[in-house]
């Protein structure tokens, strides 16, 4: 419906990506609570297939899970889990930051590397885990 | 009353009225991911999941049935709000848009049911 209003040639900021802003910690974890949350859309449809497949028959189960044991299927296993928990701890920042609180550039900065390394540390716990 | 010029209001510019919706849809949907997703994660590392008849055993209880029900309803509609929120954001071409956003919610709708629909199958089942 909408048409464009003769105002619309005004100035715009330039595309977030590209030469004009500097990479920052900040900004960068922004985009991968993006691209996280896209890898994670992409990945329910493993998640789908793999209830789907449990409730098919055992040989369908079964193929699905000798995909998973492979090599590439254990990799893209691990790129998963550690996209949930990253996705997981940044959300709650973000959660944390809707209600108005830790926006000052040091506790932005904080609970950044807060969750970098809570990614990692909670990742290498699943797989260990995985392996007791 | 509204806010909004009678030329705006002509060239139906402005908001689409459900913005404060989705928003809070998402964050409704992520407090509930929190310790679903922890759940499900913390789940699955506990048992050999490459066996058949464990994963079905599992399924066969209950709670754990009800549990995979709110993660996939949960977790889909999420994903459905978050990526709309993406195309939204970087696809310009009004066409496009749509055809983009109808395609990805029938897509992750679609998956949705048929992971519900398993686990039901798999709880119900003798
Ligand atoms: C490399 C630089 C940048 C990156 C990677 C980036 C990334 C993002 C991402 C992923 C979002 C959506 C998700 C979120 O809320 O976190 C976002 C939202 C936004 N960005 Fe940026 N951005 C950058 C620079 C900028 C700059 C320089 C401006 C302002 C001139 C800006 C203004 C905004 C605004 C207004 C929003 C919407 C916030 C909201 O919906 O609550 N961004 N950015
Ligand atoms: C499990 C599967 C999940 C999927 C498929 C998923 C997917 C997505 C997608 C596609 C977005 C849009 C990203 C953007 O606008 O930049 C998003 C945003 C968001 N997610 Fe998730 N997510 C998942 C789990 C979680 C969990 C467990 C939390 C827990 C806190 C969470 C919290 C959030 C929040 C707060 C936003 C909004 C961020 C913003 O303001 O831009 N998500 N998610």
């Amino acid at each position: 419906m909408s048409v464009k209003p003769a105002s619309s040639n005004r100035p715009l900021s330039p595309f977030m990506i590209g030469p004009y802003y500097k990479p920052q910690l900040t900004s960068m974890l922004s985009i991968t609570h993006r691209l996280t949350g896209l890898a994670l859309a992409f990945g329910t449809i493993f998640i789908a297939a793999w209830v789907t497949a449990a409730a098919t028959s055992p040989e369908a189960y079964g193929q699905f899970a000798w995909a998973a044991n492979s090599i590439i299927g254990k990799l893209l296993l691990i790129a998963y889990t550690w996209a949930l928990v990253y996705h997981l701890c940044n959300g709650i920042r973000h959660l944390f930051w809707d209600t108005g609180r830790g926006f000052a550039l040091k506790s932005a900065y904080a609970s950044g590397y807060a969750v970098v390394g809570a990614s990692v540390v909670l990742t290498a716990v699943i797989w260990v885990a995985a392996y007791l | 009353m509204s806010l909004r010029s009678p030329l705006s209001q002509a060239r139906g510019l402005g908001s689409a009225k459900d913005g404060v919706g989705h928003w809070w849809m998402q964050r409704m949907t992520a407090i509930a991911l929190i310790p679903l997703s922890l759940w499900f994660v913390f789940s699955l590392v506990r048992f050999p999941l490459l066996d058949h008849a464990t994963m079905v055993a599992w399924i066969h209880a209950p709670l754990v049935a009800v549990a995979l029900v709110l993660f996939f309803l949960a977790m889909f509609y999420h994903a459905a709000l978050g990526v709309q929120v993406v195309i939204e954001d970087y696809v310009g071409n009004e066409g496009v848009k749509l055809v983009s956003i109808l395609v990805t919610k029938f897509a992750l709708f679609a998956f949705g049911a048929a992971a519900i629909f398993a686990v039901l199958k798999i709880a119900f089942g003798a």
